[in-house]
């Protein structure tokens, strides 16, 4: 194939929350990469800095931007870089979500006002705010896409208050798809199976969680950089030009799982 | 020098960017090697698949010098 004939070719997009190569965002972002679209990233913080800075490098991009979601003027920076660099853009992937690591374990009754309104601020508002700004890029439409878990829509042990972040920003996925649809822009969400990621890092009992998934789900195993990357290059191309306002399972099909398959062996503790 | 012991040194050297060397057993990790934040939490990932073991919080506060690492490993394994 010639490059024009790439899924993404001539498309340019913004990736946020990269963290390492064991990210989400790094799955998606190598299948865009195979698919010649051009990337540029944003990173929070110098300890991120520096992890992403090679990531980007390593599929051909010197676009890393600074951004911290809570502080508009940072997202507005952003975009305004991208204003002057690309002049339009294609596509965004959020990868970004936030909560206090203690309140990620025991009761979600026991959350905080403040961990709730941080929580939801940076893990739901931010896509929000970000598809805004966005759009004002996209004069030939566009594809926006958020990473979302179905602890959103089911009690996961754990998961707590990011679970109604989740049960949020897919909520504000379906109000985003009809504010933008009328302008060819699409909203969706890729819910994704558990991944051993740093975020996962501050999930209680994550290895259960991944021994659960891998026992129960019809596929019998647990999703890889692969499957989600796959699933995120359909989702922000025009392979997928007829869906907006989805949450997309990327799950091995556990979601419609309802109780433990006979096979499964009985773990109470992994 | 164990098994371990090397396989632990390949692994801090590799996230760090540092020569196999310059890991010696009584460094701490993040004092001596330099480590972040989020070495400290890829290191206790990568140490896990490794060597197939669970790390607590409450241990993975305790892992500050390779030794310890080391020392950690080799008993969760001859468990």
């Amino acid at each position: 194939m010639t490059d024009s004939q790439l899924l993404m070719s001539g498309k340019k997009g913004l990736i946020m929350g990269l963290a390492n190569d064991r990210s989400l965002a790094w799955g998606i972002t190598n299948a865009l990469h195979g698919q010649g679209a051009e990337l540029a990233f944003t990173y929070q913080g110098d300890a991120l800095k520096k992890r992403v800075a090679p990531l980007a490098q390593s599929v051909g991009s010197d676009i890393v931007l600074p951004c911290d979601v809570t502080d508009a003027g940072s997202v507005d920076a952003v975009f305004e870089s991208l204003a002057d660099r690309w002049g339009k853009l294609d596509f965004v992937v959020h990868a970004i979500a936030y909560s206090d690591k203690e309140e990620l374990k025991g009761r979600y009754i026991d959350t905080t006002p403040e961990n709730f309104a941080k929580t939801l601020n940076i893990s739901c508002y931010s896509f929000t705010t970000i598809c805004n700004k966005a759009a004002a890029m996209m004069n030939d439409g566009g594809s926006l896409l958020t990473l979302t878990y179905s602890g959103s829509e089911r009690v996961v042990p754990h998961y707590n208050v990011m679970g109604v972040a989740k049960a949020a920003l897919e909520a504000s996925v379906r109000y985003l798809a009809e504010d933008l649809g009328k302008t060819g822009i699409r909203v969706n969400a890729l819910s994704a199976g558990p991944m051993k990621t740093l975020a996962a890092s501050g999930i209680g009992d994550f290895r259960y969680i991944l021994k659960w998934n891998e026992y129960n789900s019809p596929l019998r195993r647990n999703v890889t950089l692969g499957d989600v990357g796959g699933a995120g290059l359909y989702l922000l191309s025009d392979m997928s030009s007829g869906v907006t306002g989805e949450t997309h399972h990327v799950d091995c099909g556990y979601h419609i799982v309802g109780m433990k398959a006979v096979d499964a062996p009985d773990i109470s503790t992994v | 020098m164990s098994d371990i012991a090397e396989r632990v040194k390949i692994i801090v050297a590799k996230q760090l960017g540092l020569n196999e060397a310059e890991v010696v057993e009584d460094a701490n990790i993040i004092d001596d090697l330099g480590a972040d934040s989020l070495d400290t939490i890829e290191f206790i990932m990568a140490f896990e698949e490794e060597f197939g073991c669970k790390i607590s919080d409450e241990a993975a506060e305790e892992l500050l010098t390779i030794n310890n690492v080391i020392d950690f490993i080799e008993a969760e394994i001859s468990k």
